[in-house]
């Protein structure tokens, strides 16, 4: 676009006060009232336009299998058995023996926009994990990718096994045995620490790690959700933002709950860049247990607030039949596709 | 220079035999040949490696704000192909169609309609992401509803042209009793006033040229279609003004001021032209906001092109059709830039405008100092039709060829 360079030499030049009366009418000519008539028009059509066109390929990695799946529950049987292996011990605890590896994998984070990821096992969030406090967590970490990774588990572990320190790194093609035991019981994660730790967390190397009570929380439909963002430029600021990666996966696919049954939702915050992010579930209310690491919870709401790496269990009963919202309370992150629905089905219930 | 009737003489033309043809053609095919093989081997591949991401650049060049939403025209300015993923205004992502379709060619366009309710007088950002996610940004200033081509608005924008290249362009001609009553060192003096009018014209439309230049995409190449529109308007009016001349010469009482006062006339309303495209172009933009003010400016300023065109004619006994003719070659153009401005905008129409402008008022430099110092210049050497055939055909043979490059 060309500028008006000489405006500002004609303004300086005082000619402008010079006004002649023959083009005072000139105002209304090319004033705004014949070119701007209304944008009312404009509101009618956009009521329903928010959020990116199209569907992400469901061959890639489904939101709506990772929100119900952990310890390769979502995988057949056999090739299950390739990456999760649970042995009794003694005590009545289990050896829970997992697979991760690591391998750079272009992922579809929205609709037609390819992110070059890292990730464990292909996935962004990696595989969640679970476990019992008490069990033994054996973890076979094997780096495929092109870049020194880790894995550094939040929970009670020697420092041996905090995949963080220099000599901790596991170069590319080698393996590392991360083992202890589970405690405390909460809502963990973990993720990789190599430097820089910006690029290796927001590239997609992290996920869930449950540990659950020995006395189990009461049976409920469980929901994992990671919100996590994407700097597709690479300029430290994201381009998208999600629940579990695909903006806006839960809008089209609704996430389907009972009406009247607990539903338990552990949800984390791994977005970088930003400081915090946040749940809000509309038209209704959740209670609230902080890192999951006690059973009473410690507030009701609406909406949560996470810092990066802080996580909560919520419980909520839905109260009525139809589609609830949630989303970041952050209208950008809502609008850069951190937005998701709830669908509700069965009778009305008061409980 | 071979003359032009020595090509009429058959001892000439039997010279060129079948050899020769194919000794003309044979670089030509070989050059195929090589593009061929470069095609074929890649070897720039080698370098870049398969797995490098692909050069994407977009360029935004027109954005219309509609009722019911915001018309971009994109351009895909790379070498590579550029797939568009999603569209965001203001940090949203947004619904959006695309009319040439999403996945762009080296100079495929497309255009998206977004939905977006805009609001009035705010800005807007329009971004787009391709698929590997790198985003494209377009500022909107100030967003105002785009012009529709009705009656209402053409008349508009005639009348800004009228107010700022007619009507002041003949208040200046108005001049020309005072003028005709000047005495030698009276006219010289008048002759320089022109020049340096003409002089700031040319500083002025140049640098708006090469600023449009500087904001095109790379592969148009803004600076070299600026220079070559300049330096064709310049050779061009040169060949014009001595074909002119030699036919007045026949012509018995005319004066060589009468060819120098059209050559000014026809300088000035190509300047016009590309401000009237400047004019109508930021109006539809919303971005004259000021416009009374900017009117009043440019109609004050444009005055004074009238004295320059009458300067060269003020000894002379011209009839009073030929001083409105001048007029209206020096002023018309405006309107028509206007229009084509405010209705489809482009870029590369404006640089080029500007570049033809800032050629036509050189020659026209040159063609007073010419007159005020005597003498032909080397210039006039340049300015036979086969010279000029042939460095146009050099020129666009490179331009052509820096296109394909991106």
């Amino acid at each position: 676009m060309i500028s008006f360079t000489r405006r500002s030499w004609l303004r300086l030049a005082g000619l402008g006060t010079a006004a002649g009366a023959g083009l005072l009418s000139a105002r209304r000519l090319f004033g705004q009232e014949p070119l701007s008539s209304s944008s009312s028009g404009t509101h009618a059509h956009a009521a329903h336009a928010m959020g990116p066109v199209g569907r992400v390929d469901p061959a890639g990695f489904n939101p709506t299998v990772f929100l119900r799946a952990w310890n390769f529950s979502d995988l057949p049987a056999d090739e299950r058995a390739r990456y999760y292996r649970e042995t009794p011990r003694p005590d009545g605890s289990l050896l829970r023996e997992y697979q991760l590896v690591a391998v750079d994998r272009e992922i579809e984070i929205a609709p037609g926009i390819f992110f070059p990821a890292w990730t464990f096992n292909g996935q962004v969030p990696g595989p969640t994990l679970r476990a019992t406090v008490g069990d033994r967590v054996r973890v076979t970490f094997l780096n495929q990718g092109s870049h020194p990774h880790t894995i550094h588990f939040h929970g009670w572990h020697p420092p041996e096994m905090d995949g963080s320190m220099p000599e901790h790194q596991v170069l590319p093609g080698d393996r590392f045995v991360y083992e202890f035991d589970a405690e405390p019981f909460g809502m963990h994660l973990y993720h990789c620490h190599s430097v820089p730790l910006k690029r290796h967390i927001h590239k997609g190397l992290y996920g869930v790690f449950i540990v659950d009570p020995k006395q189990a929380r009461p049976p409920a439909d469980e929901l994992v959700m990671v919100m996590n963002g994407f700097d597709t430029n690479f300029d430290s600021d994201n381009e998208v933002y999600a629940v579990n990666t695909v903006a806006n996966h839960y809008v089209h696919e609704p996430v389907r709950v009972e009406v009247g049954r607990l539903t338990r939702i552990y949800v984390v915050n791994l977005t970088e860049f930003d400081l915090i992010n946040s749940l809000h579930l509309h038209a209704m209310f959740f209670d609230v247990f902080r890192t999951g690491t006690s059973t009473t919870p410690s507030e009701s709401t609406d909406t949560i607030m996470l810092c990066q790496g802080e996580r909560a269990i919520l419980e909520t009963r839905f109260r009525y039949p139809g589609k609830f919202m949630f989303h970041a309370h952050q209208s950008e992150f809502a609008e850069l596709g951190w937005m998701g629905l709830f669908e509700a089905h069965g009778g009305r219930s008061d409980t | 220079m071979i003359p032009e009737n020595q090509a009429a003489v058959p001892v000439t033309k039997a010279a060129v035999s079948p050899r020769l043809w194919l000794a003309a053609l044979l670089p030509l095919v070989l050059l195929a040949g090589l593009v061929t093989l470069i095609v074929t081997t890649a070897p720039g591949d080698s370098l870049r490696g398969t797995s490098a991401p692909p050069v994407e650049r977009l360029a935004i060049d027109r954005v219309q704000l509609r009722a019911d939403g915001i018309e971009l025209s994109v351009l895909n300015d790379g070498p590579d192909e550029v797939t568009i993923a999603q569209v965001l205004v203001d940090d949203a992502y947004w619904a959006f169609e695309a009319d040439g379709g999403t996945v762009l060619g080296h100079l495929g366009s497309t255009r998206l309609r977004i939905p977006y309710p805009w609001v009035e007088g705010e800005a807007h950002l329009v971004k787009i992401l391709t698929s590997t996610g790198t985003p494209f940004e377009y500022e909107i200033p100030v967003a105002l509803r785009s012009p529709e081509p009705d009656a209402r608005y053409l008349l508009t924008f005639a009348l800004i042209g009228l107010y700022v290249g007619v009507i002041p362009v003949a208040l200046g001609l108005l001049w020309f009793p005072l003028a005709s009553r000047l005495g030698r060192t009276g006219l010289d003096v008048l002759l320089a006033i022109t020049l340096g009018l003409l002089i700031f014209l040319l500083v002025d439309t140049t640098s708006e040229g090469l600023e449009g230049a500087a904001e095109l995409p790379s592969s148009f190449q803004g600076v070299a279609l600026f220079f070559a529109a300049a330096a064709g308007a310049w050779l061009t009016l040169d060949l014009v003004g001595g074909w002119l001349r030699a036919r007045r010469a026949r012509v018995a009482g005319s004066s060589p001021g009468a060819v120098l006062a059209l050559l000014i006339a026809v300088g000035i309303g190509l300047h016009n032209f590309g401000e009237g495209l400047a004019i109508g172009a930021a109006f539809a933009l919303g971005e004259a906001a000021l416009g009374t003010l900017l009117i009043i400016g440019f109609t004050l300023h444009n005055t004074t092109e009238g004295l320059a065109i009458i300067a060269p004619i003020a000894k002379d006994k011209p009839r009073l059709a030929t001083l409105v003719m001048l007029g209206l070659i020096g002023g018309l153009p405006t309107i028509g830039g206007a229009w084509l401005g405010g209705l489809v905008y482009s870029p590369i129409i404006a640089v080029l405008c500007l570049g033809l402008g800032a050629g036509a008022i050189g020659q026209v430099v040159g063609q007073i100092s010419r007159q005020m110092t005597g003498g032909p210049g080397a210039i006039r050497q340049f300015a036979t039709a086969p010279i000029v055939f042939g460095l146009f055909a050099g020129f666009i043979v490179m331009y052509a060829t820096g296109m394909l490059v991106g």
